[in-house]
């Protein structure tokens, strides 16, 4: 199975991360949308299970959330979904979830049962590194690697524990916010890059906001490992939902610009 | 964060990392102040002033006739807003001046909560945003007007049921993008910590007061103590003064809904199963999978599908107990009071006094209880008049 690491020292540009609701808008479109993301380059996926209450996303993913809800997406779906994907191409997956769908499966049996299906990495959106304890030693006895959150409002004390529990890479959230596209990149980017590059050894994605070709070379270029990029994409599912065709077409457009766009590393 | 939060396994602080500084930045002024000289003598003088503390506490004596033991109510009701939400919106408000924060954002569900926080955001001069589910904007629009009259501007969700749940939902997402100015003041006794323990606080007062007034008008403190529990904020304030006293039966009372073989209701304690929703462990009503169930009720501030984490760890140690009253029941409670006492109870507390109802007798006549009267009915009267037409209601 393709690890983070592989990924990080193969690329020789920022990875291109693309993030979907499992089952956004239905179990067989999502996946066929996920492979065409695959083919258009995605180094890394990051995919979420859809939750009814999701507060650290915005309209845009709620919104996926809940297409994918009513379309009958659970856990069980979730991995044979993941499982589908692995066996398309062997990609590193990071599952990104709200705490109570992971702690109502059982800690263990998820990281355990969603480890053995494919997926690299889990991380909890509403669980801070003050009680990262709950889920470290789970994701280690299943094999996986730890992802944290980084806000640009975390002090550098936190930041140096946060990337001592972290052995994938550090989620940087672009912004004080929830989660969707904007116009302009946040411009706290730069900064918290570059602090935690100098903090770090241990790759760092950005996340949150990125919406246009020109974001991800600037995160690229302010030094970033990986370039996440969620509400825009969803925003594609749901701007084409009479056309699964047009979903395909435009999601692969727009990574494939993406990708084509990042800046080899100097 | 300094503390834990913890209540046995129950509370905690599960958010998102970027409202973490912003919690800590709560928690450490809260400790600083709460014992503070000049923060507790400008409380007390504005719980005094302000809100019209101490609320007294009232024998219910037609009440009581037709329960067949001593009701003794706690008339929280006559607080200024009509509810004890002001008790906490000032303690949470002046904190908030105290940390020089200019904006106040809050979350309601009844519009109770709303009105308290939009009533100190007009006394403290701050700009005040009530996040409030369309469906509760509808059912309450009394208090939605108010809290517009007082300043502050209601932003309607639609997300979800429309209820509390999502109100607090989207409350969470605007503080995440505006952390640094403005101040989240939290309704119940519920969400991360250090909120429960803030609430708690600032609410035990009502405890305090109850304890003292059985004492001094009674001659002895009363068999039981019961309280609505929607979030919690009311009924810890109340029980938190009796928690020692192990003869003192504590009771709660949750939104039984149509009924709990529906599914359709808010008893969280009674029917939920331990999970996490809007940063704490709780009980929680949810699906197998984890989802959480949107509630029912006829009272929008118990229709909450979460608990204060307090709560949770009274109910596993038994030293509270906790019950439910269904909708029709807590109509009847409604009227009954009107009738026998001429106060209109908020049809939140009207769950307290239908499960007193229920114990009608079966309970020696010596029996002393005495009930958080939470809020008034003002509100609810558009409510109730839907459920029982006043033709109906005068055959009963």
């Amino acid at each position: 199975m393709k690890t983070y690491k592989q990924v990080f020292s193969e690329l020789k540009r920022a990875a291109l991360i693309p993030f979907f609701v499992i089952g956004d808008p239905d179990f067989d479109t999502s996946l066929k949308i996920v492979k065409a993301a695959i083919d258009a380059g995605a180094d890394i996926l990051e995919l979420g299970i859809p939750f009814s209450d999701p507060i650290a996303d915005g309209p845009t993913i709620q919104k996926a959330d809940i297409r994918s809800l009513k379309s009958g997406i659970n856990v069980q779906k979730a991995l044979k979904f993941i499982r589908k994907l692995k066996d398309y191409k062997d990609i590193p997956i990071g599952l990104l979830m709200y705490y109570n769908l992971v702690y109502q499966y059982g800690i263990e049996n998820f990281f355990t049962d969603f480890q053995q299906a494919g997926v690299n990495s889990v991380l909890v959106a509403d669980l801070s590194i003050d009680d990262a304890d709950e889920i470290i030693a789970p994701a280690a006895s299943a094999g996986l690697d730890t992802v944290f959150m980084v806000t640009p409002n975390t002090n550098t004390q936190r930041m140096k524990l946060i990337a001592s529990k972290t052995t994938g890479f550090i989620y940087a959230v672009s912004l004080l916010g929830v989660t969707g596209s904007r116009e302009k990149l946040s411009d706290m980017v730069e900064t918290l890059v570059g602090k935690l590059k100098g903090l770090t050894r241990v790759p760092v994605c950005v996340g949150f906001g990125i919406s246009r070709a020109e974001h991800a070379v600037m995160v690229a270029s302010a030094g970033a490992d990986g370039v996440i990029i969620g509400s825009k994409i969803v925003q594609l599912i749901e701007e084409n939902l009479d056309s699964r065709e047009k979903i395909l077409s435009e999601i692969s457009s727009f990574l494939t610009s993406v990708k084509n766009s990042i800046p080899l590393r100097s | 964060m300094k503390y834990k939060g913890r209540f046995g396994d129950y509370g905690g602080f599960y958010v998102p990392e970027v409202l973490i500084p912003a919690l800590e930045e709560l928690e450490d002024a809260f400790y600083r102040f709460y014992e503070d000289v000049r923060f507790v003598t400008e409380l007390e003088q504005l719980s005094k002033d302000y809100a019209g503390r101490p609320s007294p506490l009232y024998y219910a004596k037609r009440f009581s006739e037709y329960v067949g033991f001593k009701v003794y109510l706690k008339r929280e009701d006559l607080l200024h807003g009509g509810a004890h939400k002001v008790n906490n919106t000032l303690g949470q408000g002046l904190l908030a001046k105290y940390m020089g924060k200019t904006k106040l954002i809050a979350e309601t569900g009844a519009g109770q909560h709303g009105l308290a926080t939009a009533m100190v955001g007009a006394l403290f001069g701050m700009e005040t945003k009530i996040f409030m589910g369309v469906i509760d904007i509808e059912r309450q629009s009394v208090n939605v007007h108010k809290m517009k009259l007082c300043g502050a501007e209601v932003i309607p969700i639609e997300g979800g049921s429309g209820t509390l749940k999502d109100a607090i939902n989207d409350a969470l997402r605007y503080w995440t993008a505006h952390v640094s100015d403005t101040f989240y003041l939290f309704g119940s006794a519920c969400g991360p910590h250090p909120y429960p323990t803030i609430v708690k606080h600032f609410q035990s007062c009502i405890g305090k007061e109850t304890r003292q007034q059985c004492l001094d008008e009674i001659g002895k403190l009363p068999d039981m103590v019961v309280a609505c529990v929607g979030g919690g904020s009311n009924a810890i304030g109340i029980f938190s003064a009796f928690i020692e006293d192990k003869d003192v039966k504590l009771i709660g009372v949750e939104a039984g809904g149509r009924s709990l073989d529906s599914g359709k209701h808010a008893a969280t304690l009674v029917a939920g199963r331990v999970g996490i929703l809007h940063g704490a462990k709780s009980y929680l009503l949810q699906d197998k999978q984890g989802q959480v169930y949107d509630t029912e009720s006829v009272s929008a501030g118990l229709d909450y599908p979460a608990v204060g984490p307090e709560h949770c760890l009274l109910k596993d140690t038994g030293r509270a107990q906790y019950v439910a009253a269904e909708d029709e029941d807590v109509l009847d409670a409604f009227e009954l009071l009107s009738k026998s006492e001429g106060i209109l109870p908020a049809l939140e507390s009207a769950h307290a006094l239908a499960y007193l109802c229920s114990q009608k007798g079966k309970l020696d006549k010596e029996t002393i209880a005495v009930v958080n009267l939470s809020g008034r009915g003002d509100k609810d009267v558009g409510i109730v008049e839907k459920h029982r037409p006043l033709e109906q209601a005068s055959d009963r």
